[in-house]
Formats: C-alpha cells, structure tokens, sequence
C-alpha cells in the first residue's frame, strides 16, 4: 500500500505552528569557508543561487535599459554603440550565465540526490570545482563588459566579430569558462543517475524531473565541447588573425555558423528540458493525480534531446544553404514540435479530472502551458523556409525565442523556486503575493512580447537602433510590458527574502506531495539528506492510496 | 546501513572515507556516498569514458572544419599534405602507440602487483611522450623558418595556390591542440607515476592509473585521426 511510505514522515498543513527543525544542511556549520568548501550539493545549489539571481538582475537590467531605449524612434538615453552592447550582454548573460545553469545548477543539484535517495551526487568535489567554474566565467564576462563591452550579439557571427573595435575576448573566454561548468555538471548528473539510485528505483521508477535533467545532461556534454572550440577558433581569429572564419583568406563564415548552431540549438533545450523537468513534478503534485503517460513524458525528454541535436540548420535558411538542406533541416525543427506536444497532452491529460490546488506553482504551471504551445506553434511557423525567409532575424523572431525558451524557462524556473522554496529554507512564502506577483508577470510578459510579433510581422529588423515612426506605438507597449514584468520580479523578490525568515514553518511536506524528494526528507533536509536509507516500494508520483490525514473519496 | 566510520562491511581492504579521500597504502578509499565499492569504481569509469567523449567532440569541431576546407580546396590540400615531413610524422605515430602499449602494460602491472614493473612502464610512456614533443617541436621548427604557417602569416612561396594558409591554419590547430593534450596527459602520468611509486596503488585499488591510462589512449587516438588526415591524403 502506498500510504505505508508516507507514513514515514508524517504530511503537515501550512500554517502550523510549529518549529523549524533543530539541524539542517543551513545550520551545520556558519563560517564563510564551510559554504565556500562546501561539498554538500544543497549548499552547493544555494551557492548557485545566489550567482544565477545575481546574473539576472545583470541580465534584466540590460534587457530593460534597451527597452527605454526604444522608447522612441531615434536615439533616446544612449549612443547607437551602446545600445549594441546593451543588448550583446543582456543576451551574453541570460544565455549562459542564467539560462543555462539556472534550473540545473539549483534545483538539479538540490533535488536529484534527493529523488534518487542518495546522500550526495556521485561526484561532489567536481560538482564544486563546477561552481567556481560558473563564477570565475561569469566573473570574466562582467569584467569584459565593463572593460570595453561585446557589440557582436550574443551569437558573435562572424567575420564581424573578428574585426570589431570592441573587446570580445574577455566575455568569449567567461563563456567558454562556464562551458567547462556545464560540461562537469551534466557529467556529474548522469553519473549520479547511472550510480546513485536508492534500492527499488529503477529506471521507470525515476521521478519525471530527473528523466528530463538526464535529457538536459547529455545535450551538455556532447554539445559544449563543440561550442568550447568554437569560441578557441574565435580567440586565435581575434589574437592571431589565422582567417578560418574570414572570407578574404579563403575562410568560410558558413562553416561559423554551423559550428556555433550545432551546439546553441540543442542548448535551448539546455534551457527548456529542465522546464518541463519541473513542470512535470508540479502539475503531478498540484492535480494529486499520477501523471498521465510517465513513460512517454520521460522517452519524449530523451527524443527533444536527439532531435535538437539534428535541427541547427534552420538558424542558416538565408545563410546560402542548400534548398533540400533547408528543407530538411525544417522538418527534422518541426520534429521538436512532435516530442513537445506529447508533453503537453500528457500534462493536460493529468489534470484532467485532478484535485487541482491553484498554488503559485499551478499558476506558473498555468502560463508556461500558454508559453509553451504559443511559443511552440510560432517555432514550428519559423520552421518552414518561405515563412522564415521573411521573418528571420525580426522582431517576430525574437519574439518566437523569448516565448518558447525565455518565457517558458522563467515560468519554470519561478514555480520551482516557489513550489521547492519550502524544501529548501523550510519556510513558506506568502500565497497571495506569489499569485499577485504570477499574474503580473505572466501579463507583463504578454506585453512584452506580443507587440514584437507584430512588430516583426510588420519587417522591424531585430538589433536596430533606430526605427520608422509608425513602429512607436507597438514599441510603446512592449516597454510598458517590460516594467510590469520588472514590477513582478520585483515583488518575488521582496517576499521571498521576508519569507526566508520569517515566513510559516513549512513542515516536510506542506504540499502533501507524493514525490520522492518530499517523503522521506525534514525541511531543510539534514547534511546527509536522510536518517538511514529510504525505501522506495511505489512508483514516483503514485497518488492511487490515500493522502494522510485525508478522508478517502471512493474509488 | 549506516557504515561504522572504523571498519567497513566489505573487510579491511576498504577503507570508507570521505568524498576524494585517501585510503593508506594500496587499500581502497570507499567515498560512503556510494552503495558499494565496486559502484565506486563503475561512477569513475563511466565518469571518465563522459570526459573522454566530450574530448572526442571538442576535435570533432576541428575535424568538420578540415573536411569542408578540403572540400573547398582538394587539390591545394593534398599538395600541402605532400608537403610535410612523412618521415617524421611516421616515426611520431610508432612512438605514440609505443607509449599506448606501455601505459596498458602498467595497468596490467599494477593489477598484477607488480608496482616497480609499472613505473617502469610509465616512465618509458612519459619518455615517449617527450619524444613525440621534441620531434614535434623540429616539425614546427622547420615550418616557421619555412614560412609554411596559418592565415597572414603565411610566405611560403613554393605553394601559392589558394588554400595553403587555410591547410597550415588547421595543422598547427589539430596539432597544437593534441599537443597541449600531450602535455595535459603527461602531467595526469606524472601524477600517477609518484603515487605508484608512494606505494598508493595495489591489485583492490588502481582506478586513478586506469583513468590516466584511458586518457592517454585518446591522445593517441586522435593522432591517430590526424596522422592519415594530415600526412598520408
């Protein structure tokens, strides 16, 4: 019977008056060297955290200052260089100094041991030398920007990037650093899958979160490499002039971009296969229901992980590709569509009959769903070559990208902060706030983004300081969307500090949730995550007993 | 199963420590975190043969530019490959597979026991690899006195068809990076040759010389790769 596991720690309601427990990984050892030499992986994540939030408050106040900027037609609060460096860092940075290492860096290195019922990740030195790595190539990113500043665009296309005035090598190099952390991360979480699982939890008895960051970690290891080299042949561009790249010495900037695709593609599912890691857990946990099709939802994370490996090429439909390359390369794009859409029915099909909860995680549940089908439908729109010909390298591309991967990934990166914020501080944020602060974001992004598809279907061409007049209006909007979205982080971030002390003793599991990582740890869990080793007798996600302390419905 | 932090449920030969600890001589450091000893052993392996294919990747980015440019330039490639000193590059390969068997005879010497046979093996690997570097650095050498070198710097006039700089851009690129390789891997040898000799390693606990040795394998491998692509085509 299921209930006998859950017995195992009793479920407790918010709002108890209860203690926080007596030791947790947050109070076992205060100094600043045992959290700087940490090899526990929950501080390990909380180190994390604390750069990634850094990263974007840099990230989204570039990403807002090029907002003002288009405020008006022409110039408004800077030069046209500027400007360009504006929106090359806020790309720099959200791409690999956030997106990238958000969801897995945090939440993957704080819940994976605990849902495989291991005490650490298999390899917790490098799983720490990883961290530095992600700080020392973000330190060398921000060292750049304020030492000159990339113009390039975060994709550095070149030849251009090889004959601009402005300092490239340092952002290129704090990228290429943090490529190394990615790498040792995925490294470390397959390893960790492959190594680290509890007795009775096989591989279809995995949570659905881990299926997808197992996803995420091959993609990490077997595309950054590539990206490494990349940026390598970038830097002897730019030091030493070797012309692998420049046309006028019998170079091919074509080959650059295939090189640069062939891992930035797959690396937005870097980005989004861990959102629908989370979204995975939440909607189980908020529906009270077994996800419908486990295995389809994991295959599926496993077949984004293929096929966005094969898909690069419809970044280069205008770059001179060949007819039946282009062709291709769309097809195989709309392929991702396939997986997605599995993923998606599936999550709808939980909730179908479900006991929803309308926590703040449902509520992000709620738009990355809109984000993800929106955005999706617009991707595979992208994917056809006479559609994109006209499209490519607008604003509707840019809005295609900010819904699917910008957007998706915040709604999934905001309801795991607040649907784990309790396992991880032991405290609970305020649900009212949280709701406020989802639908102001949700409708902030909207604006944000939706004016930019008009814009881009109407021909403004994205990177652009200056525009005709009869864009302001649209512009108009999507700068006012930009602050609302501002106002909503803004508020997560006032009541999640609050909540971090004074917040309601959470209890182990407040969510009354059937997932792993909530059954058998204390909030905040111990240094060793449990006390002896749990046993695992049920699937993950199993809601067929009854919930404790819960009258049960008939069946 | 919590282990006793004295003795371990797998006999004295194992010693539980913490994540990277040490274990006295030629016993097995069991990090507790894993199930067993021998899931230890299987998380390094597989841990490596990950680095090992994300190393594979990192050249294969280097290997698609080679296949284009010669694409691009067949017949300028093909007179530069006839260019480089075959005899060299011959006798550089025979010495890196040397080296291949050498750091595997130590492998197998350190499972065997035999600790003094296994630093001999790794040293004459480490003196293959010194070679492999000294005759590379004549290669090189010749080729700046030559002017035979990458992009703008290229003034060889011997071959001026279009193309050339692009083939010496690619073979100080293929080349030097396997060379820091080289040099990485040898630094990894150094490594596990002192801790050899300290007497660390022993039949129940030789995983870090077996890493190493894997590591070195690539190395080679990749010249292997380069060997064909850059003097033989």
């Amino acid at each position: 019977m299921s209930s006998a596991t859950v017995e195992a720690l009793p479920a407790h309601q918010p709002g108890n008056t209860e203690e926080m427990p007596a030791e947790h990984y947050l109070n076992d050892g205060k100094t600043v060297f045992s959290w700087l030499g940490t090899l526990d992986h929950k501080r390990i994540a909380i180190l994390y955290m604390v750069v990634v939030l850094l990263m974007f408050l840099v990230g989204g106040t570039f990403a807002l200052l090029v907002r003002l900027e288009l405020l008006t037609p022409g110039p408004t609060i800077m030069d046209a260089l500027t400007y360009n460096r504006m929106f090359t860092l806020h790309g720099v940075i959200m791409v690999f100094f956030f997106m990238i290492p958000a969801i897995p860096g945090i939440f993957g290195n704080f819940m994976l041991p605990l849902m495989l019922g291991a005490k650490d990740v298999a390899f917790p030195r490098l799983n720490l030398m990883s961290w530095y790595l992600y700080v020392l190539g973000a330190g060398l990113g921000i060292w750049g920007m304020i030492n000159g500043g990339a113009d390039t665009g975060w994709t550095f296309y070149t030849p251009y990037s090889s004959m601009t005035p402005t300092q490239i090598l340092p952002v290129l190099m704090g990228a290429f650093v943090a490529g190394f952390s990615s790498i040792l991360t995925g490294l470390n979480f397959i390893v960790t899958v492959h190594t680290m699982r509890a007795p009775g939890i096989t591989w279809m008895k995995m949570p659905l979160f881990v299926w997808s960051i197992y996803a995420t970690a091959v993609i990490q290891i077997l595309g950054t490499p590539v990206i490494g080299l990349v940026m390598l042949l970038l830097t002897v561009e730019q030091v030493f002039g070797f012309g692998i790249f420049d046309p006028a010495r019998g170079g091919d900037p074509v080959l650059y971009q295939h090189l640069f695709w062939f891992y930035s593609h797959p690396a937005v599912y870097i980005m989004v296969l861990p959102a629908m890691a989370v979204m995975s857990e939440v909607v189980s946990t908020m529906s009270r229901k077994n996800p419908y099709g486990y295995k389809m939802i994991a295959w599926s994370s496993l077949g984004i992980a293929l096929v966005g490996f094969l898909a690069w090429g419809h970044h280069l439909f205008v770059s001179g590709q060949s007819t039946f390359d282009a062709g291709a390369f769309g097809v195989i794009s709309m392929m991702v569509g396939v997986f997605t859409a599995i993923k998606v029915f599936n999550w709808t099909a939980t909730l179908y009959k479900g006991s929803v909860t309308f926590t703040t995680p449902f509520a992000y549940f709620c738009g990355f769903l809109y984000f993800i089908v929106f955005g999706g439908m617009t991707g595979i729109a992208v994917a056809s070559v006479s559609l994109d010909v006209h499209w490519h390298d607008t604003y509707f591309v840019v809005a295609h990208f900010h819904f699917i991967m910008v957007g998706a990934t915040i709604m999934a990166f905001l309801a795991a902060l607040h649907y784990w914020f309790p396992k991880m501080f032991g405290r609970m944020y305020p649900e009212g706030w949280g709701l406020v602060s989802a639908v102001l974001i949700i409708i902030g992004f909207n604006a944000t983004f939706i004016p930019q598809f008009l814009l881009g279907n109407m021909g403004m061409p994205r990177r652009y300081y200056q525009y005709p007049e009869q864009f302001q209006a649209l512009n108009v909007a999507s700068t006012a969307g930009a602050s609302l979205l501002a106002m909503g982080f803004l508020i997560i971030a006032i009541y999640l500090a609050i909540s971090l002390k004074y917040g309601k003793v959470a209890g182990p599991n407040p969510w009354g949730s059937h997932g792993y990582e909530w059954l058998h740890t204390q909030s905040p869990p111990i240094t060793h995550n449990f006390h002896g080793q749990p046993v695992y007798p049920q699937a993950p996600h199993d809601y067929t007993g009854p919930v404790e302390g819960e009258v049960t419905h008939a069946a | 199963m919590q282990p006793d932090a004295n003795a371990s449920p797998f006999g004295p030969n194992y010693v539980p420590v913490a994540p990277g600890g040490r274990a006295p001589g030629g016993k097995y450091p069991w990090a507790t975190h894993f199930g067993t000893p021998n899931v230890q052993t299987y998380a390094a392996r597989f841990g490596m043969w990950l680095f090992l294919s994300t190393e594979v990747l990192l050249f294969a980015g280097l290997f698609v530019s080679y296949a284009v440019y010669r694409y691009l330039y067949p017949q300028t490639f093909a007179l530069c490959s006839r260019h480089l000193d075959l005899s060299l590059g011959t006798i550089n390969t025979l010495v890196l597979i040397t080296s291949s068997l050498t750091v595997a005879l130590a492998i197998h010497f350190v499972r065997t026991g035999k600790n003094g046979m296994a630093t001999g093996m790794l040293i004459v690997t480490l003196l293959c690899a010194c070679a492999f570097l000294v005759i590379k650095y004549f290669e090189y050498h010749h080729k700046f006195e030559q002017g035979t070198l990458p992009g703008r710097f290229y003034t060889y006039s011997g071959i001026q068809t279009e193309g050339a700089p692009m083939f010496f851009a690619l073979y100080f690129l293929t080349t030097g990076l396997h060379a820091l390789h080289v040099v990485v891997g040898m630094s990894v040898l150094t490594w596990v040759t002192y801790h050899v000799v300290k007497g660390r390693f022993s039949p129940v606990y030789y995983t870090p010389v077996e890493l190493g040795g894997l590591y070195w394998h690539l190395v080679d491998l990749v010249w292997i790769f380069l060997y064909p692509l850059l003097y033989l085509i």
